[in-house]
């Protein structure tokens, strides 16, 4: 029996598993997947958490509802993957052999990284929406709130879903306005980025849209750490910025696994080929998603892309033949920008986010680089297309590879 | 993109001053690109640019230059006033650091 192991229940690991399963002989390959959470989020939602939208509840289900039969699955940490000798060890002496491995242990927020920032005010006059705890507590938070500073800061590139910040601060002007309290909040954007966005059509867009709704940007500011008694978030040229609640997204990291492992660049991130999705360094090793460091978006919509072409690779692989499919970087953004209204975007590798119309050319119904309340619908049905289409690895009438057809330079 | 004549070299660079072809430059070129900077470079500079050219194709960031050991972040921000990445990418004559969106 040939083994092939995922490491990752997330979206990426929950698709491969059951693409895999249909395609593979249950006779002769053996699929199992690991990881050490039994509850698999809906991460998308978290955004919607703190401004009494979603509940926990309508983020989180069991991953063992996403696991078909046939797919053996452990729920166990990962000690390390020792790639030399195609095994991976796991808590209390486990060992796992593989003759094809899949990484796809994702990326996480890590605040410890950045000094202060987990400290006296953390979780209580600071937080990140990156994981249901964060989100909870300033829900809480906001609930009372009698307005002040809100500084939204990102600590450092890259980083989880690149258009959820925005969406936050889209939706706090919506949340205080609602309130009857906008007038009492300063809302404060501070990047490491030059402006809103990183391409220039989508930065002036995103950028027009956060001037009209009053909130200040403040660019190419690097987080050096955080003074929880002035309550100011200090960069490494001297600038500081006082503030009364931070939300922030702290420094990304892959699984510290992968660093025990020795496969990870300076933030646990593996080298990988960009278009075969093959590690750099190990013939049978592919990754998948935030875990590898391709120059794309780390999100949801990459990985459900990336995973058609790991599939149509891993059937290479194993049949011991050259990789065909070539991903192309291709990722597909809903930005929710208040008030129901909402903004998408999609582009590759090559191709910056451009106006247009999606899926369908001059039809849509969806607008690219648009403010319609057609793109906020399509961001609240995703939900239910995640949980049932997406996470099983059904087709969705949308290409993997990025077209052309329907935008405009 | 555009044309522009540096320490007697012609060489192609993008709107914002990046060079376009990598292979053409010289340490002469980075001299020059530096003083329009208002930087006058020592080996220290110099030490970080070859590092920065070494590591051009591996996503660079603020945080790894920070970590090779020639200088901590607050040392590169000393070296390259403003925007380190972005002031050194230029004067090593790579691209631009284009962080992926």
């Amino acid at each position: 029996m040939k083994k092939i192991l995922i490491l990752g229940a997330g979206t990426g690991g929950t698709i491969m598993a059951n693409k895999l399963r249909k395609a593979l002989d249950r006779e002769e390959w053996d699929i199992t997947i690991v990881d050490k959470h039994k509850t698999h989020y809906y991460q998308p939602g978290f955004l919607f958490i703190p401004f009494g939208i979603y509940n926990k509840q309508d983020v989180i289900k069991p991953k063992a509802d996403f696991i078909p039969a046939g797919v053996n699955i452990i729920y166990s940490d990962i000690d390390k993957i020792v790639p030399e000798n195609n095994k991976v060890l796991l808590e209390e002496g486990r060992v796992l052999n593989y003759d094809f491995l899949i990484v796809a242990t994702g990326t996480r927020v890590d605040p410890t990284e950045t000094p202060g920032l987990k400290d006296e005010l953390w979780q209580k006059e600071i937080f990140d929406f990156y994981t249901v705890e964060g989100a909870v507590a300033l829900r809480e938070f906001f609930e009372t709130w009698q307005g002040g500073r809100l500084v939204m800061n990102i600590a450092e590139l890259p980083f989880k879903c690149p258009v959820a910040p925005l969406e936050f601060v889209f939706l706090a002007d919506e949340y205080f306005t609602k309130a009857g309290i906008r007038d009492k909040v300063d809302i404060i954007y501070v990047t490491p980025l030059p402006g809103a966005f990183t391409k220039p059509k989508s930065t002036k867009m995103l950028g027009e849209l956060l001037n009209e709704k009053n909130i200040t940007v403040i660019p190419d500011f690097y987080l050096e750490s955080v003074d929880n008694k002035e309550k100011k978030i200090k960069s490494y040229d001297g600038q500081e910025i006082p503030f009364d609640v931070l939300a922030i997204v702290p420094v990304n990291k892959g699984d510290d696994m992968i660093e025990r492992s020795g496969m990870g660049d300076d933030l646990n991130f593996i080298p990988t080929d960009k278009h075969t999705l093959r590690s750099e360094k190990y013939e049978n090793i592919f990754v998948l998603g935030d875990a590898s460091n391709i120059p794309t978006s780390k999100a949801g919509s990459v990985v459900h892309f990336a995973a058609d072409v790991l599939f149509d690779n891993i059937q290479c692989a194993i049949k011991g033949r050259e990789l065909r499919a070539k991903f192309d970087g291709h990722a597909n953004c809903y930005i929710e920008t208040g008030f129901g209204k909402g903004s998408l975007i999609d582009f590759n590798y090559e191709t910056e986010p451009l106006p247009g119309t999606y899926p369908l050319p001059g039809i849509g119904p969806f607008g690219l680089l648009q403010n319609t309340k057609m793109n906020h619908y399509g961001k609240v049905i995703f939900r239910w297309i995640y949980w049932h289409i997406l996470l099983k690895g059904k087709e969705l009438p949308i290409e993997n590879e990025m077209t052309m057809a329907g935008k405009k330079r | 993109m555009a044309q522009k004549t540096v320490a007697g070299v012609n060489l192609e660079v993008t709107d914002d001053g990046y060079l376009v072809d990598s292979s053409q430059w010289t340490e002469e070129i980075a001299k020059e690109i530096a003083t329009e900077e208002n930087i006058e470079l020592n080996d220290k500079h110099f030490e970080v640019i070859k590092f920065i050219r070494k590591n051009a194709d591996s996503g660079l960031t603020i945080r790894k230059v920070g970590k090779s050991g020639i200088v901590d972040i607050k040392g590169f921000y000393d070296l390259f006033p403003g925007g380190p990445l972005k002031m050194s990418t230029k004067i090593a004559g790579i691209q631009k650091p284009t962080s992926c969106v």
